[in-house]
């Protein structure tokens, strides 16, 4: 499970194995259980200290339910996630309150995740009169201290959420985020909201505080350029599931799952000689519901290299390259005859993914 | 993010200023809540300073018959602004006095009301497991026939109650409480539905991800959001508590006959209204000025509330 890349000196400060997150479906009058939806099935992954793990999917893939799975705002349905070697998927709420300071979340949409009553100063200090006895004029500094460091004027203090831009608002989101020291911050499509001028800023604010304050960030997004910019390994989930987790440059060379190759395929180029060539590959069909996976690989339905052992069996998720995890038939060790015939479709796919 | 040289950054920052000050600056923007304010005050101060200057017992029947039968029916004089009631008692001073009343019961019964419909909706919209049966109780009160109801607790509890607190207090304690328990249950549909959907919002899930406890994330980030249509009910209830209480007090089934009340006033003028229409009109403008007044301070205070309609 190590990572390569990141050598084996780090330390790991999430740890999630076997993570579920279902939602019933409830039918009849007597609200019986019919179902779930499988919004998050079985995924592992380790987040090393200091790093970027982005986590890239199409929408409805359960990219944000993961997200707020591992922070707990959901309880998982099963599995365990250890942040900085405490188990907080079966944590009761008082005890989780005492470690909610390490963990925190930068929302998606910067208008609604800000109450529109309170002002700037409450809404960063809220964290602060929650977790910390600082006397009003200690809160206060640290409120404009916070602010400095997400680049917002200190007269702004004062004023409310609606009166600020998308991006100002996202780094009030992300002041908030930061007023506790957290250490592991989730990113929940913090730019998915944002143009793309913002986005650059938004960014650009997020790795430096990284680097000043040494955060480690679970960067959800469905920005595959900017996950590249970003991140320093790359999941790529797909129905619920991680489909292929990799070193970013590993993943973004030498995609190894049909999935993450259509994924990047669509990526477009900035150079028009480049994008010309660029040749995409295109899904036929629709995401299966997360209520009713099909039975064996949960992208067999739309992967354009299926066989029938897709079908069948859920491939395992292991490990292929040193660091490079995916979840796929096509590279079974077993699988003699299957195995050199793909690996040359393989590269040229890759061609056309690049 | 400014060009002032460094002294001239601390004088230009401005420390946080107190909110209820651009509450108050906002307010003072709408006509309509000023002019509602004033009234309201000057009524209100009219019923509670009025009594001390004007020393009039308003129960006050001369006990001589003949000089009762001169004093009654009088129009307005110097010696008796608003004229006499059939029974000769000034009617300046059983304004004054039922104005206190009705006031006092108007505002008590609609912050009870208030008080447990947001408490009912709020737990309801925030709590699932407790939504479906306090919901059901709602629908409960509100198919029960209020006026049946409400005659049947006046009739049950009126005399313990004013034994064991007196007349006024006893029966003030519990037409308040009957007309509060009767109309809080719109107040509690209303803040469900806005709970449920603000609970949805993804600032109350940062809240939660900050750790902040149901409570405080209830007080602090739900209660302000669904403050306007509090505020409506709340300027509506006052008008309906007033006009309850004075549907009671006709039916015989409120304050005791002799005790003034506007509603009093007003149903024991009605027999003659052709004949005297003044004693009519008086309390009967009382009655609208005060439920105008609140419902353009509630307005007032609404706009003022939301910080997205301040400073336009």
């Amino acid at each position: 499970m190590l990572d390569a890349a990141s050598g084996p000196g780090r330390r790991k400060l999430v740890e999630v194995d076997g993570l579920k997150m279902y939602f019933p479906i409830t039918a009849g009058i007597f609200r019986t259980r019919v179902g779930d939806v499988k919004a998050v099935d079985d995924v592992t992954f380790d987040i090393y200290e200091g790093e970027t793990l982005g986590l890239v999917g199409e929408s409805g893939c359960g990219k944000s339910t993961c997200g707020r799975a591992v922070l707990r705002l959901y309880t998982p349905t099963a599995g365990s996630v250890r942040i900085d070697g405490r188990e907080i998927a079966t944590l009761d709420q008082k005890d989780l309150r005492g470690l909610r300071p390490t963990m925190q979340m930068v929302f998606q949409d910067p208008q609604a995740s800000l109450n529109p009553r309170m002002t700037v100063a409450a809404i960063i200090g809220e964290p602060l009169s929650e977790h910390t006895d600082l006397t009003r004029a200690e809160k206060l500094a640290r409120i404009y201290e916070l602010m400095d460091a997400v680049g917002l004027n200190r007269n702004f203090a004062n004023r409310y959420p609606h009166e600020f831009s998308g991006g100002q608002r996202q780094r009030i989101g992300i002041a908030r985020a930061l007023a506790l020291n957290p250490k592991f911050i989730v990113c929940d499509e913090p730019i998915a909201a944002l143009d793309v001028s913002i986005q650059a800023q938004v960014v650009n604010l997020l790795e430096e505080l990284q680097d000043r304050l040494g955060l480690t960030y679970l960067f959800i997004s469905h920005d595959l350029s900017m996950v590249r910019h970003i991140a320093d390994r790359v999941a790529v989930m797909y129905l619920g599931r991680i489909v292929e987790l990799a070193p970013r440059d590993a993943l973004y060379q030498q995609p190894l799952h049909p999935y993450t190759q259509a994924l990047l395929s669509a990526v477009p180029e900035p150079d028009p000689e480049v994008e010309t060539e660029r040749r995409r590959i295109i899904l036929t069909g629709d995401v299966p519901s997360p209520s009713n996976p099909p039975m064996g690989c949960n992208f067999c339905t739309r992967c354009p290299r299926v066989m029938d052992l897709c079908r069948r069996e859920k491939p395992a998720f292991r490990e292929l390259a040193p660091g490079h995890m995916a979840a796929c038939h096509l590279y079974n060790d077993t699988n003699e005859t299957v195995g050199p015939a793909t690996a040359t479709e393989a590269s040229q796919s890759i061609q056309q993914g690049e | 993010m400014t060009d002032l040289p460094v002294t001239d950054v601390k004088a230009a920052l401005k420390p946080p200023r107190n909110q209820w000050l651009d509450v108050w600056d906002q307010f003072r923007t709408h006509k309509g809540a000023l002019v509602g304010l004033v009234i309201f005050i000057a009524i209100v101060a009219a019923v509670v300073i009025g009594p001390f200057l004007w020393r009039i017992d308003p129960t006050y029947v001369d006990p001589n018959p003949v000089n009762m039968l001169k004093l009654r029916n009088q129009g307005p004089s110097l010696a008796r602004p608003f004229g006499t009631d059939q029974l000769g008692r000034d009617m300046l001073a059983r304004m004054m006095a039922g104005g206190k009343v009705s006031i006092a019961v108007g505002l008590t019964a609609m912050a009870l009301s208030l008080f447990l419909g947001t408490l009912i909706g709020v737990l309801a919209g925030f709590f699932r497991r407790l939504d479906g049966p306090l919901m059901s109780l709602t629908d409960l009160f509100l198919s029960l026939p209020l006026l049946p109801l409400l005659l049947l607790m006046v009739t049950l509890f009126r005399d313990s109650l004013s034994q064991a607190l007196g007349v006024e207090t006893g029966i003030f304690l519990l037409i308040v409480t009957a007309i509060a328990v009767t109309s809080w249950m719109h107040t509690a549909r209303i803040v469900r539905g806005e709970v449920l959907a603000l609970k949805e919002r993804e600032f109350v899930l940062a809240a939660r991800s900050i750790g902040t406890p149901s409570r405080r994330l209830v007080l602090r980030h739900v209660l302000p959001n669904v403050m306007s249509p509090i505020m409506v009910s709340a300027t509506l209830g006052i008008a309906n508590a007033i006009i309850t209480e004075s549907a009671l007090s006709f039916l015989g089934l409120g304050f005791p006959p002799d005790f003034p009340t506007w509603g009093r006033i007003l149903f024991d003028a009605v027999d003659q209204m052709q004949l005297y229409p003044l004693r009519v009109i008086l309390p009967g403008v009382a009655i609208s000025l005060v439920v105008l007044s609140v419902n353009y301070i509630g307005d007032g205070l609404r706009d003022a509330l939301d910080p997205r309609i301040r400073g336009r």
